[in-house]
């Protein structure tokens, strides 16, 4: 399923290069003591280090350093037992040391790769270039005065996570697939949140096109965009300008670039005119970083789980399909869910009725695996019910409805509303007596040699049951009287 | 190595110094100066020594991750130009 975009010269292919940035879960700044959390008032989390006062000096974090490592061993990528930090150096209100402590030479994690899933059913490997270690900036506010910016400096110094993969996404699908697999290591890793709308991971994409077998053409980059759908907007968007301008018979021309939401454009960033000379540097306060390789040894052998693993691990324990597995690998909340009522139960039912009914009955009360009502032994319990009869699959759907909606158990909702199914044969003969007795047109027809009608008289004896008699023992019931 | 005056000009709005054209001559005279003196480095053979970017061979020492600086609101913004609150204010920035 190749992704191509038709121009009047022919046939355009895409290619994209994501950097992912990605801030780290750690309770202080990289370099500096204060806090790293989201969300404390303006300029309260800001130390002397991070504000530049003259003479400060950084010490590095070593929580920083080992979530850096832990995710570039999820990323089955090269950890580079030494490496340097640099400055990055331009001038911006939100940073005011007038350069950003990165790795430009000597990154921490050298290169790896992930897969990705694809609507198709395939995977693709992506490369990733490197990950490296640096500071974020602060935050300006734009819209709180007519003729000025505030500047707040809680964010400036917190460690990011700069994640580079190589040019190998060929369509915004792959971009989406690369940047939510992304965030699902991330978050099982526990090395960043993934949380795109409070803006701890962002990403620059890296966009030009090509006629099929050609070298590469110049790329623009987008900045800062904030989430996978307008990662994928943007990069259509861009690449339609660039056909255009290719075809125009111009040139395009490498430039940063902003994604307008609004208009579904991209337009030039002009303040980034220079934004490529950042006269890098080795930064003269900080040594060079040097781990112990027992130390990464050790790291790599306290990693978790990760999807991939456990997605294979799911299809042979569980014997479930490749598509069920990713869907409940997706999320480790979920994952560990599924496992808890898997277990010990018949796996394959448990995994339909996570993602059919519970997922939805979710969805409708706006609600997620994280604060769900309905625990997994709970859900579990529903799923014994019905496996020893107690209830069947219909009032079961029922109970289910009833657990979200009140958080009781269910053999709590099974108790209180008397849903017990009914296996008494003597009353479920008596029920299909009287439905029998109620329509003696239809058990004409039925007599007369309509066959299909015998679904008929189970739907009714069923209702006027409320549902509650064992389906099995009802349709053997009406096949006595009637056959 | 030599700087031309365009060069000059570059360096000086990448490091936001305002320069005059008499000026860019003076500099280019003077850091030309400079880079021809680094330049005799380039003599030395160094043929098989690590690069060093500091001056001890040491390895840099790391901190706990443990809160131990901030809430310092107002001694942080005393030295900003303009304050707006509990903010800095800066000319505004257009994007």
């Amino acid at each position: 399923m190749t992704y191509t975009l038709e121009g009047n010269t022919g046939t355009w292919e895409v290619v994209i290069g994501l950097e992912v940035h990605a801030q780290v879960i750690s309770q202080s700044k990289l370099f500096s003591g204060a806090s790293a959390t989201y969300g404390g008032e303006p300029n309260t989390q800001v130390s002397f280090v991070d504000a530049a006062f003259p003479g400060m000096l950084p010490v590095i974090n070593r929580e920083c350093v080992r979530q850096a490592v832990r995710t570039g061993l999820g990323l089955n990528a090269h950890i580079n037992l030494v490496s340097r930090f640099d400055r990055k150096n331009y001038f911006y209100a939100d940073l005011p040391a007038g350069y950003q402590i990165s790795q430009y030479a000597h990154p921490i994690v050298g290169s790896g790769t992930i897969e990705i899933e694809l609507a198709d059913g395939t995977s693709k490997p992506i490369g990733v270039t490197r990950l490296h270690l640096e500071q974020d900036a602060g935050k300006s506010l734009h819209d709180q005065s007519p003729t000025k910016s505030f500047i707040d400096l809680n964010r400036c110094g917190v460690a990011l996570m700069e994640i580079v993969s190589e040019p190998d996404l060929r369509s915004p699908e792959e971009a989406g697939a690369y940047l939510r697999k992304m965030r699902t290591i991330l978050r099982y890793l526990g090395t960043c949140d993934g949380n795109m709308e409070e803006g701890s991971m962002r990403a620059d994409v890296n966009v030009s096109v090509r006629h099929h077998g050609e070298p590469f053409r110049t790329r623009c980059e987008i900045k800062n965009v904030n989430s996978v759908r307008y990662v994928m907007l943007a990069i259509e968007a861009e690449a339609k300008r660039q056909i255009t301008v290719w075809e125009d018979g111009g040139a395009v021309q490498q430039e940063t670039r902003l994604f307008d939401v609004a208009r579904g454009i991209t337009r030039s960033m002009r303040s980034k005119e220079d934004a490529h000379d950042y006269r890098y540097f080795p930064d003269p306060d900080l040594l060079p970083l040097v781990l112990e390789e027992d130390w990464v040894a050790a790291l790599r052998t306290q990693l978790p789980e990760l999807p991939d693993a456990k997605k294979s691990r799911f299809m042979h324990q569980f014997g479930l399909p490749v598509y069920d597995a990713g869907v409940l690998v997706a999320e480790q909340a979920t994952a560990d869910f599924y496992e808890t009522l898997a277990t010990g139960r018949d796996p394959k039912q448990a995994a339909n009725w996570m993602m059919g009914d519970f997922f939805a009955a979710l969805n409708r009360t706006g609600r997620d695996i994280g604060n769900s009502p309905v625990s997994a032994a709970n859900l579990g319990e529903l799923l014994d019910l019905m496996a020893d009869s107690t209830i069947n699959g219909r009032i079961a759907k029922e109970v289910l409805e009833e657990m979200v909606e009140t958080g009781e158990t269910a053999s709590a909702v099974v108790a209180r509303k008397g849903l017990r199914q009914v296996t008494d044969t003597g009353a479920i003969d008596a029920a299909v007596e009287q439905v029998l007795a109620g329509n003696p047109d239809k058990l004409a027809e039925f007599r007369g040699g309509r066959d299909k009608l015998f679904g008929f008289f189970v739907g009714q004896v069923m209702k006027a049951m409320a549902g509650k008699g064992n389906p099995a023992l009802v349709n053997e019931a009406l096949k006595r009287r009637l056959g | 190595m030599a700087l031309d005056p365009a060069t000059i000009h570059r360096i000086a709005k990448l490091a936001r110094i305002r320069i005059e054209d008499w000026q860019a001559a003076q500099l280019e005279q003077e850091l030309n100066g400079i880079l021809g003196w680094i330049e005799q480095l380039n003599e030395v053979d160094v043929e098989g020594v690590e690069p060093l970017t500091g001056g001890a061979q040491m390895a840099m020492k790391m901190r706990d991750d443990v809160v131990t600086d901030g809430n310092i609101r107002d001694l942080v913004l005393a030295n900003a130009p303009e304050r707006e609150g509990v903010f800095y204010a800066v000319p505004k920035v257009v994007e």
